[in-house]
């Protein structure tokens, strides 16, 4: 009698887990809730207090992306090679206190667009007027991102081009026009770049550059004399680009120093980002890989990195890296790293992480933990670029991630011939000819981007679909600029194969704000690596660092914009500069963007 | 995928070679040699690539495995039971299922042992308990659970130690002839697949070199509670996983193998319970004689 109705209680148990596994499954999706059309904005100003409305045309952005063109080996998969080059830079190139957008073309021929300011909502496309527009000629590679940074301490930002191809290097003469330095710089002759940052690792004030590589520098992939190109493990490849370490010796010149400094990594890096994670005063550097773990180089004072990602927690579990973006979400003064990765239900759950240090002890036991789950910002989609930034201005941080790999023929995907590959030995997987045809098949596309609401306690509300009108195009950088100096945070999208999104923010609520434009005196000129902490409201203490690349293939705006919520008091903001001086300010002056110089 | 205590039970006083000592040793002691081999797959994989995402997950879907088996077998059943196979589910699903949460880990375990409780025919239970939790889990296609879909690593060489392990072990399990069908089959049906789809045979070979294919072919199709009772029967049956596996590899799906199984063993078990089984059989046999006199 007691085995028969332990017998039930089985059944009842089986058939139970049965129905609620099913019902779960059913409830879980990735893709958010949608306000309802012609009154999206109204709903989101009333509920949000701001709206992402997309401005292409009145602005004047008429900018499309174009795709490399590959050797014809590679036709069966050349929409999943071709799936990069989108990129978005922002910078103030001629000093006139205007933000400019610069956007990367890939195909050869194409051309890249420096839509400078007007002033007055608009944009005008001057790249080809000062010699930035025709840079993807053939025998000189394709354009992948790039990088502005004041290399040579002259008060103007020089562009650094990365490519799959020759990387260059831009002279800014006086805001007028770009000057090719390349011959000569010290800058290798071919990488195939997806990242690139500017940063100065031996606080010497002179701006270094890091750029990572992704497919082998060996291979021009619009001539190739072999197929087997491609990753030799989905998850523990090693056989990508090397690094380039490349030190600024002042004299316009760059020496490379890469092994001398331990790096040594061939991964497929995507992502770079570097900052001061353990309190000397010199910036450690983040490396978000493809098909295998990302690392982290420990700065041991400016004269060598050692890759401790495995013992800092962050390179443990090998997924897809594809950005790199810092944000300090908990208002603490604790600032983290968020990398994308890819999500596909039911196939590949790897989810975005939030890499928190450990701040108690991260000087001498460096340590992170992984808190995006908890916040809630784990699942996306396939994820490139992400940024932080205080979108409401309510004095935390948000988060925007790009989401879609390939957006082609509708309701097909190309997901179960990647899977046959990828799930094999690394004969087969490395070589292209054994990928299967995508025969125009999607593969996660049409995935709309995540926007993700700080709810001011570390965790974060989905309001992707309600905060801006729903766009599936394939994302890629994402870049966060006052476009129009009204104090607010105004989004730009690069999309693959296809127009950017530059969204203005419309903000309908009484939060205040405060920003920051970091002069280097003795430090570098623009001050990257520098960290101002911002007090307010009695307690509430958020920090942000001044970077030159961040996310994926992105730059976000030179100055800091910090959201104050409705307080419209500032407590006391503290300036670390890289030469370890530090500047502090009592009480300045809400609703107001401060230059500040470094104190000598 | 519970082998090691059923092996040792179908096959201990089966024709293992009879005079060395050491065959005697793993006769006596084969009920262990199943789980000491995919131990070994864990370790190696976990130890040259890292391949578990954290041990908190593989924790929590052995030792729900072992304490619901031991709890269904001490109420249902009444008996005391070797965790030998309880062990190798619970492992099996640590290393099939992919999530970035535990609590899937616990349900696929779960789900994975009360199948062998409740879905049972004669005494016997139907479906291979982890093929049964982890099928159901995947084909739920959720936010929360994906498959090993991924490959070991670059390195040959671990891979080869697997394979030649693993069939050792099925050759000692008498379960050679099953492994071998299956990957005949798969190979001559994946060339067939590379004329329908016009990708190279390599491609649709390709899956047969990862880590979900070791797992699936020397443990799951070869696991002999859910087998039938005869070596000709069991090799027709694997035909039929690798056909049913063609034909949903050809609408698609991505986790052909584990949904072909859940769809063929079962039947061929039933049926094999019902008239082929010596006790079956047996059976027919009285009736045959009782309905003569």
């Amino acid at each position: 009698m007691k085995r028969s109705v332990a017998r039930l209680v089985a059944i009842v148990i089986f058939i139970g887990l049965l129905i609620v596994t099913y019902l779960l499954s059913r409830n879980e999706s990735a893709a958010s809730d949608y306000f309802a059309g012609g009154h999206q904005k109204e709903t989101a100003l009333k509920k949000y207090g701001f709206y992402l409305e997309p401005v292409n045309k009145s602005a004047g952005i008429t900018f499309t992306h174009q795709c490399q063109e590959l050797d014809p080996k590679l036709e069966n998969i050349k929409m999943q090679i071709a799936s990069m080059g989108a990129s978005v830079s922002i910078c103030d190139f001629d000093n006139d206190g205007w933000n400019d957008i610069y956007f990367t073309n890939s195909k050869t021929g194409s051309q890249n667009a420096l839509y400078h300011n007007l002033h007055n909502g608009k944009f005008e496309d001057v790249a080809a007027s000062v010699g930035l527009a025709d840079v993807n000629t053939k025998g000189n590679g394709v354009s992948m991102g790039a990088v502005w940074g004041d290399y040579d301490n002259d008060g103007f930002k020089d562009l650094l081009l990365y490519k799959w191809g020759k990387p260059e290097l831009f002279k800014n003469i006086d805001g007028k026009k770009f000057e090719d330095v390349t011959e000569g710089s010290g800058l290798p002759a071919w990488v195939n770049a997806n990242c690139a940052i500017w940063f100065d690792f031996n606080n010497d004030g002179l701006l270094d550059i890091f750029i990572g590589g992704y497919f082998n520098e060996d291979l021009h992939l619009d001539s190739l004399n072999t197929t087997k190109i491609m990753p030799e493990s989905f998850r523990y490849a090693n056989n990508g680009g090397r690094k380039y370490l490349l030190m600024n010796m002042g004299n316009g010149k760059f020496k490379d120093v890469t092994k001398d400094y331990g790096i040594t990594s061939t991964k497929w890096a995507l992502a770079a980002v570097a900052a001061d994670f353990t309190g000397d005063g010199y910036p450690e550097l983040y490396v978000a890989n493809d098909y295998n773990v990302d690392e982290f180089y420990l700065n041991e004072g400016g004269k060598r990195f050692e890759e401790i990602g495995n013992k800092v927690g962050v390179g443990r579990i090998p997924k897809s890296g594809m950005s790199a973006s810092l944000g300090d979400i908990n208002n603490d003064g604790n600032i983290g790293v968020y990398t994308t990765n890819i999500t596909e239900k039911g196939i590949l759950i790897q989810g975005n992480n939030y890499w928190l240090p450990n701040s108690a002890n991260m000087q001498n036991k460096p340590s992170f933990v992984n808190l995006a789950q908890i916040a809630g910002i784990e699942n996306a989609g396939w994820a490139y670029g992400s940024q932080f930034g205080d979108l409401n201005n309510d004095g935390y941080m948000d988060l925007y991630v790009a989401n879609g790999f390939i957006s082609a023929k509708k309701n097909t995907s190309y997901w179960y011939d990647y899977s046959k590959v990828t799930g094999g030995n690394s004969n087969i997987i490395g070589d292209a000819k054994n990928w299967p045809d995508m025969q125009g098949k999607s593969q996660s596309g049409y995935e709309e981007d995540k926007i993700w609401l700080n709810d001011s306690d570390g965790l974060f509300e989905d309001v992707s679909g309600k905060i801006c009108p729903p766009a599936t195009y394939d994302g890629r950088a994402v870049a966060m600029a006052d476009l129009w100096n009204r104090g607010v945070l105004d989004v730009i999208v690069a999309n693959q194969n296809n127009i950017p999104l530059v969204y203005k923010n419309d903000q309908e609520n009484n939060n205040h704000w405060i920003d920051f434009d970091l002069k280097g005196t003795v430090s570098n000129a623009d001050a990257v690596g520098a960290k101002v902490v911002v007090e307010w409201a009695g307690g509430k203490k958020q920090i942000q660092v001044v970077t030159a690349g961040m996310g994926f293939s992105s730059q976000n705006q030179h100055r800091l914009h910090f959201g104050l919520g409705e307080t419209n008091k500032v407590d006391r903001v503290i300036i670390y500069w890289p030469s370890g001086s530090i500047d502090k300010i009592d009480h300045p002056e809400t609703d107001k963007m401060h230059t500040v110089k470094e104190t000598k | 995928m519970e082998q090691g205590y059923k092996l040792a039970q179908d096959y201990k006083a089966e024709s293992l070679p009879k005079k060395n000592g050491f065959s005697e040793w793993i006769k006596k002691n084969f009920l262990y040699i199943p789980p000491a081999f995919i131990t070994l797959i864990l370790l190696v994989g976990q130890f040259t690539y890292g391949i578990l995402d954290s041990y908190a997950s593989l924790v929590a879907a052995i030792g729900t495995s072992v304490i619901s088996e031991i709890i269904l077998a001490r109420t249902v059943l009444g008996t005391k039971k070797n965790l030998a196979s309880a062990y190798i589910t619970g492992i099996s699903v640590g290393i099939l299922i992919r999530s970035n949460i535990i609590w899937p880990y616990v349900v696929t375990s779960l789900l994975s042992i009360l199948s062998k409780y409740v879905l049972r025919y004669k005494g016997r239970h139907l479906w291979n308990p982890s093929n049964f939790g982890v099928s159901w889990m995947l084909f739920l296609n959720s936010m929360s659970v994906a498959g090993l879909s991924i490959q070991w690593g670059s390195n040959f060489a671990a891979m080869a130690v697997i394979w030649v392990l693993g069939l050792l072990i099925v050759n000692r399990a008498k379960r050679l002839h099953v492994s071998v069908t299956y990957i005949i089959s798969f190979a001559v049906l994946a060339y067939i697949r590379g004329l329908i789809t016009g990708d190279t045979f390599l491609a649709e070979l390709s899956p047969l070199t990862g880590p979900m294919y070791q797992l699936f072919i020397f443990f799951m199709v070869t696991e002999p509670q859910t087998s039938v009772s005869t070596k000709k029967g069991r090799i027709i049956v694997v035909i039929l996983v690798a056909l049913v596996e063609f034909v949903l590899r050809l609408n698609h799906y991505i986790y052909a193998p584990f949904f072909a199984l859940f769809l063929v063993g079962p039947v061929a078990k039933f049926i094999d319970l019902k008239w082929y089984a010596p006790e079956a059989l047996q059976k027919n046999i009285k009736d045959l004689q009782s309905s003569k006199h």
